[in-house]
């Protein structure tokens, strides 16, 4: 990938680089190697990660907001063409999600993909984590009955953290009017478990080890890195140790380390799956059936 | 060490900004105005723990209505999460005592900060940050969110009295001892690894969590009271940058290769890290590359404030872009402008900020294209 292809592509996914030149800087070229695999990917990982799941919410979800690809401010000190960017999902309605009937379905046909992925998990790899509850509980939407409640708009951003090496999910609710939403308002459109798991970790963490579930801190008001200005976000400290879970969960299943790469490219697809449940954004079952097929060749 | 800290260590807790705070004009309903709040900053503090202090000042004057509080250094809306005396070093550039800011009691500009609710979303925010520097640091936040109540508690309450030596014991438990003691070599803690204490190699790759805030001072550099105000956060460009850090042993990373590791755009063909040390002898600084936070003795010990500035003598500390118009002007951290040569370590153990973030304040002159700032 030059520095050029990157430069001039703003507001589409522009990566026609060669998956197989990439080297990955963990190593994923074999079972092997992932079991160590500490969950995070690098930025440039991230950006072939977000290409993908791009192109599938496209393809799978056409009715809703796209997924788009925002090059970053550039610092202004910087000439190269190398620029940083997230991933943007805009004018998000909650009502249009919870119109939607087949949801309830569709989300516990998720948890049972990702209960699969755990059961054979265990089976394999005697990873410690324990609790399926935890998963079942969240298929939960709070559903606003009140058909005279004006709709709410929401803003979706997904960016790289370089702290933690994995992405973070930003997000901002507002009105028709444009007017922010408060934090009050927001966890009243926000799924009950997560506005459950949202409340009690405020000071005191979540500290069950090795659980996967959506491991968030409060949710709160913080400043977006890229546009410096107050955002809501999901806490990103315990990403990495879930999103090992999942993919090893997902990826002993496969004969061979060969799809590597695939993998990788379904790492923020796998990971909105999951994170995406806290704040309502439903990933389709058929984007992490294809996850699971991609594991399982 | 634990529970004693350096000499430095000591002057970054003591550290403080005398404040000269005004109500701002739209909120006085009373004649005479009342007189500005003068008050002690700490430099580790944040500025919405001091409110309880300010209030009584002004309470009188108010009009009515619930109290958001925040701050404004000519106009420009203070980030209240960032400790005290980094806004000072960034926004002050030419330091003056005591520092005018302007409070508000009304009118919280919520598009541009986060909301605060006192103290609570100050510890919230430090201990977010703690989060996150030992996640760099250790590749998980596991130490700070395992725990206890009481050393919650007890922590904050350190950073909130600055008592230095509470602070140092409760921390030293967080294992995030980001270099060894000995500057011969940077022991790091590997990312994955349980008993990240005991296994030391030869060779070592750790990261070192680093807040930059990168301000373009133009052509105004001269003299720093020829800077004009910064009035938008929009015009600073700052960012949690891990360093990572991969020495042999034997090899010493000073500042000068940290700040080229943050900003390499300012180094164009500069010999790399490698060459450079060899170039690099800190055999005539003993006093600060031979110092030792272990070392009892007060002789080597001790590392006067003033050895740790910057004699203007050097007519180039940075070199000049390509264009010859971008160059790195000044480097400050905790206030003081420190000598490139000491070692990146010594700079991390002695300046950090009690989250564990070393806050880096760099100034650049960078001639550009106006319509990219405004």
């Amino acid at each position: 990938m030059s520095a050029t292809d990157t430069g001039s592509s703003r507001n589409a996914l522009c990566l026609e680089c060669d998956l197989s030149a990439l080297s990955f800087s963990r190593s994923f070229r074999s079972m092997e190697n992932l079991s160590r695999w500490d969950g995070t990917i690098s930025s440039s990982e991230f950006r072939i990660a977000a290409t993908t799941l791009s192109e599938k919410w496209k393809v799978i979800n056409p009715e809703f907001p796209p997924w788009t690809w925002i090059d970053s401010p550039k610092p202004f000190w910087v000439t190269s063409s190398k620029v940083e960017g997230y991933l943007s999902l805009e004018t998000y309605s909650y009502k249009f999600s919870s119109d939607n009937v087949d949801n309830t379905q569709a989300h516990r046909n998720l948890i049972d993909t990702l209960c699969g992925y755990r059961s054979s998990c265990q089976k394999e790899e005697p990873v410690d984590f324990e609790n399926e509850e935890e998963l079942v509980d969240s298929a939960t939407l709070v559903l606003n009955d009140d058909d005279q409640e004006e709709l709410h708009h929401y803003d979706f951003h997904i960016v790289y953290s370089n702290s933690y090496r994995v992405p973070v999910l930003y997000f901002r609710g507002y009105r028709s009017d444009g007017q922010i939403l408060t934090l009050d308002e927001v966890e009243r459109d926000l799924p009950a478990n997560s506005l459950k798991v949202l409340r009690e970790s405020k000071w005191t963490f979540i500290t069950q080890e090795g659980r996967l579930s959506v491991r968030v801190s409060r949710s709160q008001a913080l400043e977006h890195p890229l546009l410096n200005r107050p955002w809501y976000t999901l806490h990103p400290c315990g990403t990495s140790e879930w999103m090992k879970l999942l993919f090893l969960g997902g990826y002993s299943q496969a004969k061979d380390g060969s799809s590597s790469g695939s993998v990788m490219q379904q790492y923020l697809v796998s990971w909105l799956s999951v994170v995406g449940q806290a704040v309502g954004l439903n990933v389709p079952l058929e984007m992490i059936s294809d996850f699971h097929r991609v594991c399982t060749i | 060490m634990v529970g004693v800290g350096s000499e430095a260590q000591k002057y970054v807790w003591e550290g403080a900004i005398p404040l000269q705070i005004h109500l701002h004009e739209s909120e006085i309903t009373t004649l005479p105005s009342p007189e500005p709040a003068l008050i002690l900053a700490p430099r580790i503090g944040y500025l919405p723990l001091l409110v309880p202090q300010i209030k009584p000042y002004f309470s009188d004057t108010l009009p009515p209505g619930v109290d958001t509080v925040w701050f404004d250094f000519k106009g420009m809306p203070l980030k209240w999460y960032i400790p005290t005396g980094v806004l000072f070093d960034l926004l002050c550039l030419e330091p003056e005592r005591p520092w005018n800011l302007t409070v508000h009691f009304r009118g919280y500009p919520g598009d541009l900060l986060s909301p605060c609710e006192g103290e609570d979303s100050v510890k919230w925010s430090y201990i977010n940050s703690l989060k996150e520097a030992a996640y760099i640091i250790n590749g998980n936040s596991k130490n700070v969110m395992n725990m206890s109540q009481i050393d919650q508690f007890e922590l904050w309450r350190s950073v909130l009295n600055r008592e230095m030596e509470a602070y140092l014991r409760i921390s030293s438990k967080l294992k995030l001892g980001i270099v060894g003691e000995d500057y011969t070599k940077i022991v790091m803690s590997p990312r994955q690894s349980n008993n990240e204490a005991d296994s030391v190699g030869p060779s070592r790759a750790g990261r070192i969590p680093v807040r930059l805030y990168v301000r373009n001072v133009g052509e105004y550099t001269d003299d720093l009271e020829d800077v004009p105000p910064v009035d938008s956060w929009d015009r600073i460009c700052y960012m949690n940058k891990p360093v990572e850090i991969q020495r042999e042993e034997g090899k010493i990373l000073n500042l000068y290769d940290a700040i080229k590791m943050l900003l390499p755009e300012f180094f164009p063909d500069e010999p790399s890290i490698d060459e450079e040390l060899s170039k690099l002898e800190l055999e005539d600084e003993p006093g600060i590359g031979g110092s030792n936070l272990s070392d009892p003795d007060p002789d080597t010990n001790t590392v006067r404030k003033t050895e740790l500035v910057t004699v203007k003598n050097e007519t180039q500390l940075y070199p000049s872009h390509p264009t010859g118009k971008s160059e790195i002007k000044l480097v400050r951290i905790q206030g003081i402008e420190p000598k490139l040569d000491i070692p990146f370590s010594w700079v991390v153990t002695n300046l950090i900020y009690p989250e564990h973030f070393l806050h880096m304040c760099v100034c650049v002159g960078v001639s550009q294209d106006p319509s990219k700032t405004s």
